[in-house]
């Protein structure tokens, strides 16, 4: 029973481990497809250099984050099969044909596209090339639609009958867009946006820091700016209403994330504390009375379940999610703020020049990345003990694959992946430090030119 | 008259595999390759041949284990709980292949470092899939719904000599893709090694052959019984056709022939396992009905593949159509 027990929680680390490893990249490529349609297309229709020297730039930057992706989401797709057998046995007939379609609606068109994107500047057309982008782009948010589809099945089954165990579709229209569905995509679609415009917004800001001359750096810190500002307030809504929509479907989740104990009427807001599963209470809490019932359920008054209405064994594990949740909203306040200052500071036509505000920008580069995981960790933590909410326990759902077999696999990910894309991420940032020349080296210069197009791969053009 | 949904969809999966295995086939044989052509310039041009393509080649597989997944889910979780070990190091073989492609151009100084990914990545994930090919091939131990074998249940010695096999056929592709999209002196080093790996490859799909029915009396009784032998005589016979087309368009140094006689090679040598198979899909228990999941979702999906996989096949083609003609690593650069 031990080893049982230990080979499960290795087999959840495992999961954990490559899946967040992966998820840093897509919520990356999703924003950053986009944009580059976007400049592409300001460049065919302004004309403007700036434009496509942005393009080039960030194309390079997208090859290297599209690659890692790629590889590190096979892994994704193999993994249901080798810890989770049962899992994929009990739910494919359901979750299998919604990545089915994923593969064939998304990866396919992505794939198929990214050659001519990455390669094709010069053998196509600028209107196919544009095309292929925005193909890409397009891709990149179809695969998002199939992913959270299942990803939401697993949260708000809908659509299904159970034989025998296994899960069965009865409507497919009810399953993909299951209660939790649009929510959820929204939610996500908008976190890829903000987290590639604090790139963006980071690395325009350390460029104009160090020469504020730079019209590059100019416009994709203005660009970065605009999104910040449009989009962190709209994602403030959505994450109320996904909220809201969880309260309604996974009340546990949210009395975990509230760490809220006892069923009451005018529940307070927990600011900080620290929930304790042993003792079911939430020590050393700092609140503001009323206020959770409040936000829950926009009534002082509004009644709010506590974790003690569920039996311990039905329970997620509330300090996660608790502080991963604090983290995600603590990050997407700060993400508010810096919109309105752009505002202000833009109202005032200082917006690319004031210093303090710059540092600010490039600090919060990656804030993005932290929001992404927290976010998932609150959601996919909140979930637990089911992997198929109030279903199918995650303990049920695991391959009968031994602990050592789980802990060398695990062990060799760990390595690989620090190795592998711990170098990747060091190049990308290389790549970031690099200003954004007016003047791109290579094809654009009138070199004579490989057959295979150019490569993204300036110290190769160098010598 | 109704639509026999699993065999039609057995036969989908099969499609997608061997897409796969011809397609990442071609470009895992030039990471094999890779360690033996040492020239900067002949890398590049070896390694660009292959830059705009392989990410699509890969997603084959992707559709493979993402289409079992959705409609042999039963089959998907014994076969992969069971093949573990070859497919985590195939999956992080892989991750090295893939990242070569832009890392080895990122870094000059660690350049060679990545060389070693891209070949070792392409080599040990080539290793890893014939490995499995043999031990799908010879058979795996179930109860209930789960797999049932241990840890080492896919290490016998025909899965490791299917391991090499598949390499040398994976290096065959390679280099007559090469002799396709390549000329002078690197042409005529990729033909020789063709005619070496051809030899190879023959040498292996006739072990092989003979090996396989000795594994297995219900194949021997497939292919040896009568009037089977009759209806399936064409197979080998045809397989004996394309290896003596094969070697002869070499000798002949024809540009694009060899390619397409390895390709047909492949495909014939699919058709002899799928014939070996048919009608499981885990050997030797679970049949390809048993496995299925049901109709709802296979009709779901099949409306989706049938009208979404001519048009992947057109923009594949049309982005090969992009980057058809001979590959150059330019003088200028140098």
């Amino acid at each position: 029973m031990m080893e049982s027990l230990d080979a499960a929680i290795l087999a959840r680390l495992q999961f954990a481990f490559t899946v967040s490893f992966h998820i840093v990249f897509p919520a990356f490529t999703i924003g950053l497809a986009s944009y580059l349609a976007v400049l592409e297309a300001l460049w065919l229709w302004r004309g403007r250099e700036t434009h496509i020297v942005l393009y080039r730039y960030w194309l390079r930057i997208f090859a290297l984050t599209f690659g890692m992706g790629v590889v590190s989401g096979i892994v994704m797709s193999y993994q249901f099969g080798t810890n989770w057998g049962p899992f994929a046995d009990r739910t494919g007939p359901v979750l299998g044909p919604l990545l089915g379609y994923e593969v064939l609606t998304a990866f396919f068109l992505e794939a198929g596209f990214m050659g001519v994107m990455l390669f094709g500047q010069k053998r196509v057309g600028k209107g196919l090339h544009f095309f292929a982008t925005s193909m890409v782009a397009v891709g990149t948010l179809v695969s998002a639609f199939w992913v959270l589809a299942a990803i939401s099945w697993m949260h708000t089954p809908a659509g299904y009958a159970i034989r025998d165990s296994q899960f069965f579709p009865v409507d497919w229209w009810a399953v993909i867009f299951n209660p939790s569905f649009p929510y959820r995509l929204a939610h996500m679609v908008l976190a890829a946006y903000l987290t590639t415009a604090f790139v963006v917004g980071a690395v325009g800001a350390f460029h104009l820091l160090r020469d504020r001359s730079s019209d590059a750096a100019r416009v994709m810190f203005s660009m970065a700016m605009w999104m910040a500002a449009i989009v962190a307030p709209l994602q403030l809504v959505m994450g109320d209403l996904h909220g809201l929509n969880t309260l309604e479907h996974q009340p546990a989740k949210i009395a975990a994330m509230e760490g809220h104990w006892d069923t009451r009427s005018g529940a307070p807001l927990i600011l900080f504390g620290l929930p304790d599963m042993q003792a079911e209470t939430t020590r050393y809490e700092l609140s503001v009375p009323g206020l959770g019932s409040l936000i829950l359920t926009h009534d002082w008054q509004g009644d709010v379940r506590g974790l003690k209405s569920w039996p311990a064994r039905d329970r997620p594990h509330a300090p996660t999610v608790f502080w991963s949740f604090r983290v995600m909203v603590a990050i997407g306040v700060a993400m508010i703020l810096v919109g309105l200052v752009s505002l202000f500071l833009r109202a005032r036509r200082r917006v690319a020049t004031t210093q303090w505000f710059l540092r600010c920008v490039f600090a919060m580069g990656p804030s993005g990345f932290v929001a992404v995981l927290a976010g998932w960790i609150t959601t996919e933590v909140g979930r637990q003990p089911y992997v198929v909410y109030g279903l199918m326990r995650t303990a049920e759902a695991r391959s009968p694959v031994d602990a050592p077999a789980v802990a060398g696999s695990l062990l060799a990910f760990v390595v690989v992946y620090f190795l592998v894309f711990g170098a990747g991420i060091y190049y990308i940032l290389q790549l970031m430090r690099r200003a954004p020349a007016p003047l791109e080296q290579g094809a654009e210069r009138g070199l004579p030119q490989r057959a295979a197009g150019i490569t993204p791969a300036p110290a190769l053009e160098k010598r | 008259m109704t639509l026999d949904l699993p065999l039609i969809w057995a036969g989908l999966i099969a499609l997608a595999v061997l897409m796969y295995v011809v397609m990442d086939g071609f470009d895992l044989g030039i990471g094999i390759l890779f360690p033996f052509f040492k020239g900067e310039r002949d890398r590049r041009v070896m390694m660009n041949s292959i830059a705009p393509v392989w990410d699509g080649n890969e997603t084959w597989l992707i559709l493979g284990g993402g289409g079992l997944f959705a409609v042999f889910p039963l089959a998907y979780s014994i076969l992969l709980t069971a093949f573990y070990a070859p497919l985590i190091v195939m999956l992080l073989a892989l991750i090295f292949r893939g990242v070569a492609f832009e890392f080895r151009f990122r870094d000059p100084r660690h350049q060679s470092f990545w060389d070693l990914g891209f070949a070792g990545g392409s080599i040990v994930a080539t290793l890893a899939q014939g490995v499995v090919l043999g031990a799908f091939v010879q058979g795996i131990e179930v109860e209930g719904r789960s797999y049932a074998g241990g840890w080492f249940g896919w290490l016998t010695p025909f899965s490791l000599f299917t391991g090499v096999a598949l390499a040398c056929g994976y290096a065959l592709l390679g280099a007559t893709w090469l002799v396709m999209r390549t000329e002078g002196e690197l042409q005529a080093r990729a033909n020789r090694w063709a005619r070496s790996l051809a030899v190879g490859m023959v040498t292996a799909i006739a072990v092989v052959s003979l090996w396989t029915p000795q594994l297995n009396l219900s194949i021997a009784m497939r292919w040896f019984s009568w009037p089977n032998v009759a209806y399936l005589a064409p197979v080998p016979i045809l397989v004996a056709a394309t290896i003596w087309a094969l070697l002869r368009s070499l000798s002949r140094r024809h540009d694009v022939r060899p390619f397409l006689m390895s390709l047909a090679l492949f495909v014939l040598s699919f058709a002899g396992l799928a014939i070996s198979v048919y009608p499981y899909i885990v050997l030797p228990s679970v049949k390809i009905r048993d496995a299925a999941a049901p109709p709802e979702s296979l009709s779901f999906l099949l409306v989706g593949a049938v009208v979404l996989l001519p048009i992947i096949l057109g923009y594949t083609a049309y982005a090969y159509w992009v980057f058809r003609g001979k590959v150059k690593a330019d003088d200028g650069y140098h």
